[in-house]
C-alpha cells in the first residue's frame, strides 16, 4: 500500500513536470437545435513555448483552431495556419472577437449548462505531443464575451 | 499715418481673434445636440438599400414597408458562426434595452447569408435566443444574393475542414421609421453608439 502511494505520488510528480498548459475558465456557446456549429472559448497559458496544434471532441465531428478577423468592415473566420503559437507564461485569451476553438458537424444541440469535453493537442518545441483535457460548460446562446468567475471549468493532463 | 509695426500687430492680432471666433463657432455647433452628429456612417440619400423581399421563419413574405412607423437595425450573417453574429445580437439586443421606452419602435431584423444550412426553423430558434422581438429572414440563393447586392454586402463561402464557413460584410444597417436607409454601424462600435444614433433617427434627425 506505502508502495502504491509513494508510486501515485512520482507519477503526480511527472504530470506536474509535464502539465506546460494551464486552461482557464473554459466555455462553449449553446446552440439551438440543428445549429451544426458553434467555438469554445478559454484562456490558455503555458510554461513553455508550445503550439496549440489540433483539437476534438465527442460532440463535434471537426474541431478546428478558428481566428476571427475583421477586414474592412468583412468579417473572416479562419483555421489558424501551422496552430495558435503560446509563449511561455503569457496567457493567450481565446473569446469572440478573436481566437476560437471551432466545433463543427454537432452531433445534437449543445444546451446551456451542458459540460462539453474537449480534448486540445499541444506541440513542443522538441514535437513531442500532450493532450490537455477540457471540459467547457456550455453557457447561452447569448452569453458576452466577458468570463463569468462562477462558471469556471476544469481541466485535466493526459499523455 | 506710417505702417507701423504696431499696426501690423494690431491687425495680426485682430486676425487670429477673428480666426478663433470662427473655429469655436464650429466647434459649438459640432456639439449642438440639434445637429445630426452621428457615430456611424450617414447613408442618407445613398442609392442602395432600398429594401428587400424576403420570407421570415412563418413563411410570410417580408418587405421593409411592413415595418413602417419603426426604426429598422438590420444584419446579415448566418447561424453558424460562433463570435460575430451573436455579439451583433447580443448588442442589438442591448440597444433596444438603453432605448427603454423607445426600444418597441426598433425592430431588429437578421438576414441568413446562408440560407442552405440557415432552415426557418433555425433562424427563428436562434433570432428568439437573443430576443423574442428579433425577426430573422431568408430567401433562396438567388434572391439572397440579390439582396446583399441591393445593400453592397459582401459573402463568401468559405471551406474549412469538411464544412464551410461564410466571410460577410458586419455592418449592421439603420433605417428611419420612414423605410429611409440612413447610417451604417461599424462593428466595432458599443451598443451605446448605436443607441446614440438610433435615438436620433427616431426624433426624425
Amino acid at each position: 500500500m506505502k508502495r502504491f502511494a509513494l508510486t501515485l505520488a512520482v507519477l503526480a510528480v511527472a504530470a506536474a513536470a509535464h502539465a506546460q498548459v494551464t486552461v482557464k475558465d473554459p466555455w462553449v456557446r449553446a446552440t439551438v437545435p440543428q445549429q451544426k456549429a458553434t467555438g469554445a472559448f478559454m484562456q490558455l497559458t503555458a510554461a513553455q513555448d508550445v503550439k496549440l496544434v489540433a483539437g476534438s471532441s465527442p460532440v463535434a465531428g471537426v474541431v478546428e483552431i478558428h481566428e476571427m478577423v475583421m477586414d474592412n468592415n468583412v468579417m473572416k473566420m479562419r483555421e489558424v495556419p501551422g496552430g495558435l503559437p503560446l509563449s511561455a507564461g503569457k496567457t493567450v485569451d481565446l473569446k469572440p472577437g478573436g481566437y476560437h476553438v471551432m466545433l463543427m458537424d454537432l452531433k445534437g444541440q449543445v444546451k446551456d449548462g451542458e459540460v462539453v469535453p474537449v480534448s486540445l493537442v499541444f506541440e513542443g518545441k522538441d514535437g513531442k505531443k500532450q493532450t490537455v483535457e477540457v471540459k467547457a460548460p456550455a453557457r447561452p446562446l447569448n452569453a458576452a464575451a466577458k468570463t463569468d468567475p462562477s462558471q469556471g471549468g476544469h481541466a485535466g493532463m493526459k499523455h | 499715418m506710417a505702417f507701423t509695426a504696431r499696426t501690423a500687430f494690431r491687425w495680426l492680432l485682430g486676425f487670429i481673434v477673428a480666426a478663433l471666433a470662427v473655429w469655436m463657432a464650429g466647434c459649438n455647433r459640432a456639439g449642438d445636440a440639434a445637429a445630426p452628429g452621428f457615430r456611424g456612417i450617414d447613408l442618407t440619400g445613398a442609392p442602395y438599400g432600398r429594401g428587400f423581399r424576403l420570407t421570415d421563419a412563418e413563411g410570410r413574405e417580408r418587405t421593409l414597408a411592413d415595418y413602417k412607423g419603426k426604426a429598422v437595425l438590420l444584419y446579415f450573417g448566418f447561424t453558424q458562426c460562433p463570435d460575430v453574429c451573436p455579439t451583433a445580437l447580443i448588442r442589438a439586443a442591448e440597444v433596444r434595452k438603453l432605448l427603454g421606452a423607445e426600444g418597441d419602435k426598433l425592430q431588429v431584423i437578421f438576414i441568413t447569408v446562408d440560407p442552405a444550412r440557415d432552415t426557418p426553423q433555425v433562424i427563428k430558434a436562434y433570432t428568439a435566443a437573443f430576443d423574442p422581438s428579433f425577426v430573422g429572414l431568408y430567401g433562396d440563393a438567388k434572391r439572397t444574393r440579390e439582396t446583399a447586392d441591393e445593400f453592397k454586402v459582401y459573402y463568401k463561402q468559405v471551406p474549412t475542414g469538411s464544412s464551410y464557413t461564410m466571410d460577410h460584410s458586419a455592418l449592421s444597417y439603420v433605417f428611419d421609421p420612414q423605410g429611409r436607409l440612413r447610417l451604417a454601424m461599424r462593428h466595432e462600435q458599443t451598443a451605446a453608439d448605436y443607441a446614440h444614433d438610433i435615438r436620433q433617427v427616431l426624433a426624425g434627425r
